[in-house]
This record gives structure tokens, C-alpha cells and sequence, in this order.
């Protein structure tokens, strides 16, 4: 028994691809949790969805120029990404477009784009798929090496303008009475998003990136009301999704990324279950305990 | 009368209200000077001419109907709205000063379910004398424990904001205002939708700011109240000021009447005066 559930858990460590694969998806939790928190309690995830789609086009320029050589999508992905969340952020900035219309207008309009540059690239189907749906086998050494120095930037950030990042979501009002930069760090804070989906592009892909943002950040906001235990929740629930999205990926041969949104959505789900069976069996004992005093 | 639109004035409170208006006059100086104050939206002015001033300690209510521009008056005065004319507290030009004033926002401005608890929103107060990256140090939990403990929010520090009632939210913010070290609070409707009691509760934090010496600027459209609690009244209707001063120098029929229309009218009955809607509207049963 022993012996099967060492070799389940040490199998695929045995293969430095996946031992790689695996570090990366840890990595892509943790910080997907960490910027999901601020996509959850921003109301931000119709912003991530949309910006995993507008990278589309950088990472389809890259493709073309490299022929087909992955090392390089990153960059372009970057690229696309920063240019779409600034420009959303430049849209929005005297409330005169609504955001949601402003993220409607620049998402739809990159993908399109993306679309586009693909359709005209000969067998572009299987490549496709990989960036749509991500392929997280694929991570070579540079790109782990990539995911870590750009996560580290993300977390850094993040821990070093803590406070401010809480004033400007919570009230902006304040943040402005108070004098500080809110423009900057509303921006700052499009662009630390923009990061964590194109890093975490390899591994779940393009169309389930927002899970990746909203669930564990969802989970933690159900098991905490502040805001760094939730953001360390969130993180642990993202690395915990990976690793174990990984595992059941690699021994019931499922893609990775849907196996990994799958098990952060179980846990949502356990989560959910569990805190409503609590209220109400409290909600029962406090009706019994009525009747019972009548 | 079935609609009557509020109760009856004392001459008393109103002396009473001057008297400490005018205390407060001679015992400090201003704390906010507001100068020919215009601001607006895509060219129009929304206010326009506005001057005043507020002393240390002083409650001073901005009162007019809806759409008057109390908010306006507010966003400019925060720093929200690029405005004309000059705002300047204690001394310093409007530039460096907003820092100086607390706001309490309206119920509708803040997300009930963001994952904050009572300290954490007290210490966002704090931002400035904290720095950037850095963390709070003793002395910033010392300010918001005081903070707390003045507005008797401390035993609840530990709960979310939302789980608070509308008035204890507003303690909440009043603390943040103290912990802040405001010198001025603006109060945009903070009577709206709170009961009688949690009112209560709301103007014992008030006479809290008083001894802390911090002048207050609330915006409401209760006329009867603004008279009876306030020390001074702005009186503003279609973004212009009709008057400013203690309530019973400017309660006149015709200040009222240019700020409300004939909607309202005063009597004066001895030492007593009553407001009532000039047109009161009818019951079905009146008929």
C-alpha cells in the first residue's frame, strides 16, 4: 500500500520534464492566488478572462517570427498583455467609457487580432490548442526560469505596496485625500495581473487562465474577511490545485490544465458545502432550541 | 396637521448653539478657509461663489435640497474635482491640505463585502504617517487603539465592516478620520438610513470630535435638525450659496424661500418657531 502511493507521488518526479512542469504549476498557484485576491475583491475577473485573450496576438507575432519556437511566446505575450491592460486602464481613467465596456472593446478587438495572425500560419491547428488550453509539459528550463524571476517581481511588489493596494481597491476617495499615486498603483496593479496571466499561460492556457485567478481567491474569501489571510489562502489553495491537478493529470492521462482548474473547483465546491451544512445545522439547532424553551 | 414637515425650534437652542458658535470664534482660529469656491462637470458649473469658514471644534451644516450641489461642494473640497477659488487649511494651500480632512462616505460608496475588519480600515488613516512600503509602527497602533476606544468601536475591532450596523460603520470611519489626524470632517448624508437610535449614537461620536477640536462639515437636508444640532448653517440651493452663519441670524423667510422655494415657510410664535411646508399635501383622508 505503502509502496503504491510512493510510487503514485515519485513516479513522475523521476522525469526532470515533469519534475519542471511540476515547480512551474506550484509557482503559477501561488501567485494566481495572490493577484486572484485582487481580482475577486475588485470584481476584476471579466478584466482577467479578457486579458488572458487579448495576449493572443503578441504570442501569435512571436510564433511567426520564431517559427514556431515557444521560448520566445513569453515576450510576446508580455507585450500584448502590458499594451492591453494599460489601454484599458488609459480608457477608463476619466470614467467616461465604463470599464466593462472598455475591457469588451480592447478584449474582443486583440483576440480578433490574435485570430487572425493565426489563421494565416500553416498548420497552426496543434499550436493552438497548446496556447488556448496550455502545455505545461512543454516548460523548458528558460521558461521556469522565466515563471520564477517574473513571479518573484509580482510578489515582491505586491508585499512592498501591501497597504496601498488595499486603500485604492477598498476607497479610492481616501487614497486621493490622502495624496497618494492612485492612478499609478491602479495601473501597477493592471500590469501585476497582466504578468501572472502570461506566466501562467503554460499552464492552464488562455480560456481557463480566469479560473486560476477567481476560484482559489473565491475559496480563501469564504474562509477569511482580511485581506492578507485570504491572499495567503488563496495562494496555498492555488499551489494545492496544481499539485494535485498535476498528479491526477499524470495517472488518469488528463490534460494538466483542466485537470488543475478541475481540483480548484472541487475545492471551491467542498468549501461552499461545507460552510452551508454548518449554517444550517446552526440555523436547526437554534429553531429546536426555540421550540423547545415554548 | 398631518405633514408637517418637522418639529418645533426653541429659541433656546439656537441661542444656545450661537452662544458656542461664537466661544468657539474667540477661543481658535480657522482650521479651513473656503474662498469664492467654483467647480463643475464638462464645463458647467455645478457650484459657484461659495465662502466660508470653519473654527476648531465647530459642527457646521450644509443644507439645501437635492441636486443643491452638497456633493460637488464635498468632491472639491476632498480633491475629487478640479475647482476655482481657494481652499486652505490651517494655512497650508488646498495642494497639501487634503490629507488634513477625514471623510465619512455615504453608505452606497463602500463594498460591504471587501474582506477588511474595523482595525484594518481605521489604520488606512494611518497611510501617510506609516510611508510607503513600510509597516505600521507602535505609535500608529497606539493612534488607532485611541481612535477606537474614542468612538467605543474597540470591543468590535475584529469584525468585518460589513457586519456592522449603518451607525456603527460610521463610528468606524469618524475613528479612521481621528487616527488620521484630520483636522476637518466632511459627513455626506450621514443621517440616511440609520434609526433614531444609531442618530444618537452618531452625534455622541460628533461631541467626541468637538473635544478633540475637530471642525465638522456635514451635509443634510433635515432643515429642523440642522437647526437644533449645528452651529453654523450653509444654506446652498442650484450650486450658489444663499447664506452662512449661525441658524438663527439666517433661518429667515426669505433665505429659506430662496433656498427652497415656496415649499417652506417659518412662523414665529413667541419664542418658538415652526417649519411647515408651505403647500402640505393632502391625505385621501383630508378629503
Amino acid at each position: 500500500m505503502l509502496d503504491t502511493l510512493n510510487s503514485w507521488f515519485l513516479d513522475p518526479l523521476a522525469y526532470p520534464l515533469l519534475t519542471r512542469s511540476l515547480e512551474a504549476a506550484i509557482i503559477v498557484g501561488i501567485i494566481s492566488g495572490v493577484m486572484g485576491t485582487y481580482v475577486v475583491v475588485r470584481g476584476m475577473a471579466f478584466f482577467g478572462d479578457a486579458l488572458a485573450h487579448a495576449i493572443l496576438p503578441g504570442i501569435a507575432f512571436m510564433y511567426q517570427r520564431t517559427n514556431g519556437e515557444t521560448d520566445e511566446l513569453f515576450w510576446g505575450g508580455l507585450v500584448a498583455g502590458l499594451f492591453s491592460a494599460l489601454g484599458i486602464g488609459f480608457l477608463t481613467r476619466h470614467e467616461k467609457i465604463r470599464e466593462d465596456t472598455a475591457i469588451g472593446i480592447v478584449f474582443a478587438g486583440m483576440f480578433a487580432l490574435g485570430i487572425a495572425m493565426i489563421s494565416r500560419i500553416d498548420n497552426y491547428a496543434g499550436d493552438l490548442t497548446h496556447i488556448l488550453f496550455g502545455q505545461i509539459l512543454g516548460v523548458s528550463e528558460a521558461d521556469l526560469r522565466l515563471i520564477t524571476i517574473f513571479a518573484l517581481i509580482v510578489l515582491a511588489l505586491v508585499a512592498l505596496f501591501f497597504k496601498e493596494f488595499m486603500i485604492i481597491s477598498f476607497d479610492p476617495v481616501l487614497a486621493k485625500t490622502l495624496r497618494l499615486p492612485t492612478e499609478f498603483f491602479r495601473l501597477l496593479l493592471l500590469v501585476l495581473i497582466a504578468i501572472t496571466i502570461v506566466v501562467s499561460l503554460q499552464t492552464v492556457g488562455i480560456a481557463l487562465m480566469v479560473a486560476l485567478l477567481v476560484t482559489p481567491a473565491a475559496t480563501a474569501n469564504l474562509l477569511s474577511h482580511r485581506l492578507l489571510p485570504m491572499m495567503l489562502i488563496a495562494a496555498f489553495i492555488g499551489a494545492l490545485s496544481s499539485v494535485i491537478g498535476f498528479y491526477v493529470s499524470f495517472h488518469q492521462d488528463v490534460a494538466t490544465g483542466p485537470a488543475i482548474v478541475l481540483t480548484a473547483t472541487v475545492i471551491f465546491g467542498a468549501v461552499f458545502a461545507v460552510q452551508q451544512a454548518g449554517q444550517g445545522i446552526t440555523w436547526v439547532t437554534l429553531r429546536l432550541r426555540d421550540s423547545a424553551s415554548h | 396637521m398631518a405633514n408637517i414637515l418637522s418639529a418645533i425650534l426653541t429659541k433656546n437652542n439656537h441661542d444656545a448653539a450661537r452662544e458656542f458658535a461664537t466661544d468657539c470664534a474667540s477661543l481658535s482660529e480657522s482650521v479651513m478657509t473656503v474662498h469664492d469656491l467654483a467647480c463643475g462637470y464638462n464645463g458647467y458649473r455645478a457650484i459657484e461663489g461659495i465662502t466660508f469658514d470653519l473654527r476648531a471644534g465647530e459642527r457646521v451644516g450644509i443644507v439645501g435640497p437635492n441636486g443643491a450641489g452638497k456633493s460637488t461642494l464635498f468632491k472639491a473640497l476632498v480633491g475629487l474635482l478640479p475647482h476655482q477659488g481657494a481652499i486652505s487649511i490651517q494655512g497650508a494651500s488646498c495642494k497639501d491640505s487634503h490629507a488634513m480632512i477625514g471623510y465619512v462616505p455615504q453608505r452606497e460608496a463602500i463594498d460591504q463585502t471587501f474582506p477588511v475588519t474595523v482595525w484594518d480600515v481605521v489604520m488606512m488613516g494611518r497611510a501617510r504617517q506609516i510611508g510607503y512600503i513600510l509597516l505600521p509602527r507602535k505609535q500608529d497602533r497606539i493612534a488607532v487603539r485611541g481612535a477606537l476606544e474614542r468612538v467605543g468601536m474597540w470591543p468590535l475591532r475584529k469584525r468585518q465592516i460589513g457586519e456592522l450596523s449603518g451607525g456603527q460603520r460610521r463610528r468606524v470611519f469618524v475613528a479612521r478620520a481621528l487616527a488620521q489626524q484630520a483636522s476637518v470632517l466632511l459627513l455626506d448624508e450621514p443621517f440616511s438610513g440609520v434609526d433614531a437610535a444609531a442618530e444618537t449614537d452618531i452625534f455622541q461620536v460628533l461631541d467626541v470630535l468637538r473635544e478633540e477640536g475637530v471642525a465638522v462639515l456635514l451635509a443634510t437636508h433635515n432643515l429642523v435638525q440642522a437647526a437644533t444640532h449645528y452651529d453654523k448653517l450653509l444654506l446652498l440651493t442650484n450650486g450658489r450659496m444663499i447664506a452662512f452663519g449661525a441658524p438663527r441670524d439666517i433661518y429667515t423667510p426669505q433665505n429659506l424661500g430662496a433656498t427652497f422655494g415656496d415649499r417652506i415657510a417659518l412662523f414665529q410664535e413667541g419664542d418658538q418657531y415652526v417649519l411647515v411646508p408651505d403647500k402640505p399635501c393632502h391625505h385621501e383622508d383630508d378629503h
